[in-house]
């Protein structure tokens, strides 16, 4: 409670002295461009599914899959969109878990799960339109 | 550890149950709770889209769900969600410049968004129960 200035940053941060990471512009740049892109592949395939599918069953949905721009964006909307979310997801994930353990346990998952969804996801479309 | 004397006088994170409800507020924490409902969406998108690579059997065992009230009501929340997170992400975005920062207009913005969210999904229904 001395005239010492107040300050974000703890004793042991102060000695430590290592700082920001400087990779945090990456992220920040990665989640604004990925959302405009999702700003307008999200809407698109919000509308455009629920059309094309309505009481459709399997054969609207392969119908609407094997259309090449269907296609190409509905890749587009699964690569930026779990992109996307990876990142969103990683940002709540620093905020709010403490625990080292926990905390970098469940940023692998969040690195893992995305991916390997995004790989099978690609496959389905590609399988859909090129599969036996 | 109560009572033991703090170390320095640094500054406190006010308690999150001692702010009085604003919608600045209520929109930014809707954003990360969309976000992370998006998430569990996309993982949905993906188990749809390998449903329907693995063909008219594997397809067969989800369609029941989507057609069901509690599927139906899980894709309005979707698309409530998308359309909130949509909004409020371009909110952001506009944020990023520098505009819009101003109390009354970012509450303004806020109720905006918040309103897409209700009102677009009751469009998209009704584009499918009354339109094309």
């Amino acid at each position: 409670m001395s005239g010492t200035q107040r300050s974000m940053r703890s004793p042991l941060g102060r000695v430590r002295g290592h700082g920001a990471a400087h990779e945090g512009t990456g992220h920040f740049i990665g989640q604004r461009w990925s959302a405009i892109a999702l700003a307008i592949l999200g809407p698109w395939f919000a509308v455009a599914a629920a059309l094309a599918i309505r009481d459709g069953g399997y054969t609207a949905a392969i119908d609407f899959l094997s259309d090449p721009v269907n296609a190409v964006g509905v890749i587009l909307l699964v690569v930026i969109g779990f992109y996307h979310m990876s990142l969103g997801m990683q940002e709540v994930i620093l905020d709010y878990i403490g625990k080292p353990f926990t905390k970098v346990a469940l940023l692998l998952l969040n690195a893992a799960v995305p991916l390997v969804l995004a790989a099978g996801a690609i496959f389905a479309v590609l399988l859909v339109n090129f599969g036996v | 550890m109560a009572g033991a004397p703090r170390p320095e006088d640094r500054p406190l994170s006010p308690h999150l149950s001692i702010w009085r409800w604003h919608v600045t507020m209520a929109s930014s924490i809707l954003h990360r709770f969309t976000g992370m409902g998006l998430y569990v969406a996309a993982i949905l998108l993906s188990v749809w889209l390998m449903a329907a690579a693995a063909g008219p059997e594997a397809y067969a065992q989800i369609e029941p769900h989507l057609a069901a009230w509690y599927g139906q009501a899980v894709m309005y929340l979707i698309v409530a969600a998308l359309a909130y997170h949509l909004a409020n992400g371009i909110r952001h975005l506009v944020f990023d410049t520098g505009n819009g920062l101003v109390p009354t207009d970012a509450d303004t913005s806020a109720w905006f968004a918040i309103l897409f969210a209700v009102a677009a999904p009751l469009g998209l229904w009704a584009l499918l129960s009354f339109g094309a």
